[in-house]
């Protein structure tokens, strides 16, 4: 004879469940942290890499590297000046609370005022499994094409602030800007947007200066 | 593809609800999907075929109900399914909207045997 068992439960809530308590760590540490989000090729890493250049002397950071396999943005983060440390997922598509949880102990985070954790390549999966962050950033750069939005809107619609890469490139690309902030709009109305070049430069400051402000106010 | 932990979580909570109730084996599975929640039936199946193998739930079969995206005008409160990529309230062309069904990625009930 067979019985029924309402269940109810989130499926991924043992995900969840470790992302309060990772918040938990970086709550009782002082330590503000930031998950980037964004295709391969994007510019996870070379925004990591500006942004630890232009705090340095102004915060102290540490960054923590998804990726498949390799140890090389974790180098590159490292060659920027932050404390760095790599996580290889060996095949995962995405970050989540476990992976992160178990690299946390690799830094001394009581010495850090914000921790960067770059997510790997990826539109889809990243943005199911939350993290414990204080603030989820997604990068979305020119020659992707402006409709993204449209084609994957869960990156676009849970994020606090958004980072358009390689405007120096807006030229020579097919990227049609009102059509790309329509599609975000739609999706995550008011959500804060950077437009900026880590190649130029141009728009960095505007950013450093949001992100150095999200660190302070929850300080 | 992240299937695979998903079907880890899914044997996971399954068991740790049969097994208060004296599940001698479980029969069946009641999974509720969104259509937003980026997940596909048969890769679960085939993962769940893989990592439920030497448990009461290794027979269990799994049962997907897909819930469609359901949006909410914010300027005229008119619901509706968005067609294609337009996401733009039909009733009056208003770009703001709530989601009010489809992120939904539960399990909803399981079938057991005593």
């Amino acid at each position: 004879m067979s019985t029924c068992i309402p269940v109810v439960e989130n499926i991924l809530s043992a995900n969840d469940r470790l992302a309060a308590e990772n918040r938990a760590i970086f709550d009782k540490a002082g330590v503000f942290a930031i998950n980037l989000m964004a295709s391969p090729g994007a510019g996870k890493t070379s925004l990591v890499e500006r942004t630890v250049e232009g705090l340095a002397g102004r915060l102290r950071l540490g960054v923590i590297e998804g990726d498949l396999a390799s140890s090389l943005d974790a180098d590159r983060a490292a060659a920027a000046g932050a404390a760095a440390v790599q996580i290889n997922t060996g095949g995962e598509c995405h970050l989540d609370a476990v992976m992160l949880h178990a690299a946390l102990p690799q830094l001394d985070l009581k010495s850090l005022d914000l921790l960067i954790v770059e997510n790997v390549g990826n539109l889809v999966c990243p943005t199911s499994f939350k993290l414990g962050v204080h603030c989820n950033i997604l990068i979305a750069s020119t020659p992707e094409g402006d409709d993204k939005p449209y084609k994957y809107p869960g990156s676009y619609r849970g994020i606090d602030a958004l980072v358009i890469n390689k405007i120096d490139l807006l030229p020579y690309v097919d990227f049609d800007m009102q059509n790309f902030r329509r599609g975000v709009e739609m999706l995550n109305p008011g959500v804060m947007t950077f437009p900026l070049s880590c190649r130029t430069g141009e728009g960095l400051d505007a950013w450093l200066d949001w992100l150095a402000a999200q660190v302070k106010n929850r300080a | 593809m992240h299937e695979l932990s998903v079907t880890e979580s899914l044997l996971e909570i399954a068991l740790r609800h049969a097994e208060p109730a004296g599940a001698k084996r479980i029969l069946a599975l009641h999974i509720v999907v969104g259509q937003l929640s980026s997940i596909v039936d048969d890769s679960v199946q085939f993962y769940w075929d893989i990592v439920a193998r030497d448990t009461i739930a290794e027979e269990a079969q799994l049962h997907f109900r897909r819930v469609p995206v359901e949006l909410s005008c914010e300027a005229c409160g008119h619901t509706y399914s968005p067609e294609n990529d337009e996401f733009s309230c039909p009733a009056c062309g208003g770009e703001r909207f709530k989601i009010t069904a489809g992120e939904e990625f539960y399990l909803e009930s399981i079938e057991i045997d005593k």
